[in-house]
């Protein structure tokens, strides 16, 4: 049974991605508008990452995709991003693990860490429950501090209407 | 959907995440479509010598109708596992052999050379064996406390499965919607989940009806269709090993810790089988003047980060002396605690033995640990 397992405990360095592959039916999200400030910037990657810049462009807040929290299962642990820590976009800061994988959390841009979800290590299930929500008890994985490369590399990123896009096409590419 | 041993299947089904149907396979019972793997027939006179040569199993003390866990060993003598198999004696020179899919050409290949090789030998006229294979039958495994109450209603009055235990098999015809009885199949009273359970050789004509009706037996509180993912960790909470991960063509059977699928009567290194002298040396360990193994599989518990396949043992105390990696880990849905088994250097073997884990790069705290994990519930003799 070699191959299934490979994709089914997907060994590092896997990027959330990799969970496209699995069979996950496809729901179209509302997403909680209501917990992010007033002119913050969202944006996704297609490693299934959110993060919001706040309107100031100095902080912002990371987390991981709906659609990924349901590819991924029941999430029964994550690996925090270290305090202090700076990333490039693309680094992976952290970890989510379900019984049926592992995957990276990879950083969507440039960032330092100034806080992580410690309600995650108690609660890892939060990020099944509401994986898009910066709110307290919510399963957003780590806030930053962003600096004018971040603030760049913004650019690569997609907007949510993108991100919906092309969840649907990955969705699709399956069948 | 993944691929898997040229086959499209399933890791999970809609409806239930992989540990819920994990769950519900533990506290009822699931069908796993397992038709994917290699359903074999070894028949003739010779049958039982022949795979007295590539397996170190006594299939001769096998009565009719029982199974057991073997391997098919590699003809070079060195011990190493070609592929895991069940090998069950329908008839006195008749035996049904499952290999796994993801092996299915390389045990073609060697079970071709083998047979060919067997056949041709002088003194094998009188010995003569043929293989068959049945492409196209299904292999359905319903696994849980429940399977019993499940498969029971499909069968002919009189049948009584209470007397059918772990290891033994029948051939019957099941009761299916819409017809008087379905075409005959071979119900084998074991799995792959620790649990209780069946697996049912179909003919292709029936394998989907027979999965119905035993979905409609139970109905959905009863028994659910599950996915390989489930099967994973259900097999992993059980301690049972996967070819390509936890056994591959260096492992020996000593070394994965499956001695005990060899009988007393072939731990000699004149038993005839591929490997019996390296084999009955690593049965002995150094102290008593055999050779002993260098690696052993073993079971681990991991704190915190669930480790996984290719993740570094190491010591406990210093952690850049490696003693091994991990082959297969999840986090348990039934204990709740991280497991894995894995390849660690002899003398760490031993259950209770601290060491520790790298996952992404960071020492777990580790503890080889005892398997099966999850005590198995097989329905055995009292």
């Amino acid at each position: 049974m070699a191959s299934i397992a490979r994709c089914i405990r997907s060994a590092r360095p896997s990027g959330l991605a990799a969970l496209a592959q699995s069979s996950v039916s496809r729901r179209v999200i509302a997403r909680p508008f209501s917990v992010t400030a007033t002119n913050a910037i969202r944006k996704y990657t297609k490693e299934h990452e959110w993060i919001d810049v706040a309107a100031d462009k100095k902080t912002g807040v990371i987390g991981i995709s709906d659609y990924a929290a349901k590819a991924l299962g029941d999430v029964v642990f994550v690996e925090l991003p270290e305090l202090g820590k700076k990333f490039a976009a693309g680094d992976a800061i952290g970890a989510v693990e379900s019984v049926k994988s592992a995957a990276d959390i990879n950083a969507p841009i440039s960032c330092t860490i100034s806080h992580v979800n410690l309600t995650l290590e108690e609660k890892p299930n939060a990020i099944n429950q509401v994986p898009e929500d910066d709110s307290h008890g919510g399963g957003w994985i780590c806030k930053v501090t962003v600096g004018e490369q971040g603030i760049k590399d913004l650019d690569n990123l997609m907007t949510p209407e993108a991100y919906d896009e092309f969840t649907a096409t990955e969705g699709e590419e399956e069948h | 959907m993944v691929p898997f041993g040229g086959f499209h299947m399933p890791v999970q089904y809609t409806g239930l995440t992989v540990s819920q149907s994990h769950t519900f396979t533990r506290e009822h019972c699931s069908i796993f479509d397992v038709s994917h793997m290699v359903q074999r027939w070894f028949e003739g006179k010779g049958a039982i010598s022949f795979l007295q040569r590539i397996t170190p199993s006594d299939p001769a003390a096998l009565q009719d109708n029982h199974s057991t866990l073997s391997c098919l060993l590699h003809a070079d003598g060195s011990g190493g596992i070609v592929d895991d198999t069940i090998i069950t004696r329908i008839k006195p020179d008749s035996f049904y052999v499952v290999t796994n899919a993801a092996c299915r050409d390389k045990d073609n290949y060697y079970l071709d050379q083998e047979l060919a090789k067997w056949n041709a030998e002088p003194d094998h006229e009188d010995l003569q064996v043929v293989q068959g294979q049945r492409p196209g039958w299904g292999l359905v495994a319903l696994q849980g406390p429940g399977a019993e109450a499940v498969l029971a209603p499909l069968l002919e009055a009189g049948q009584d499965l209470k007397t059918v235990y772990f290891g033994q098999s029948f051939s019957t015809r099941l009761r299916l919607p819409g017809k008087q009885l379905g075409a005959e199949v071979l119900i084998s009273r074991g799995g792959y989940t620790g649990e209780d359970g069946f697996e049912i050789s179909i003919h292709p004509a029936d394998t989907v009806p027979v999965t119905e009706a035993l979905l409609a037996s139970g109905g959905p509180d009863k028994v659910k269709l599950a996915g390989l993912g489930a099967r994973d960790s259900l097999r992993l909470e059980a301690g049972m090993c996967l070819y390509g991960h936890d056994l591959d063509d260096t492992t020996t059977p000593v070394e994965a810790a499956l001695s005990w699928i060899i009988p007393p009567s072939r731990r000699k290194p004149e038993a005839g089988f591929y490997g019996a002298e390296v084999i009955a040396r690593q049965l002995v360990p150094k102290s008593k003047g055999g050779s002993g193994v260098t690696r052993r599989r073993v079971g681990l518990l991991v704190e915190g980060a669930p480790a996984r396949e290719g993740a570094e043992i190491v010591d406990a105390n210093d952690k850049t002396v490696s003693l091994g990696s991990v082959t297969s880990g999840c986090p348990s849905p039934t204990l709740g605690k991280n497991i894995a088994m894995g390849y660690i250097k002899d003398g760490f073997h031993k259950a209770g033995t601290q060491v520790a884990v790298l996952v992404r790069g960071r020492p777990r705290a580790a503890v080889v640990a005892k398997m099966p994990f999850v005590p198995s519930k097989y329905w055995k003799p009292t």
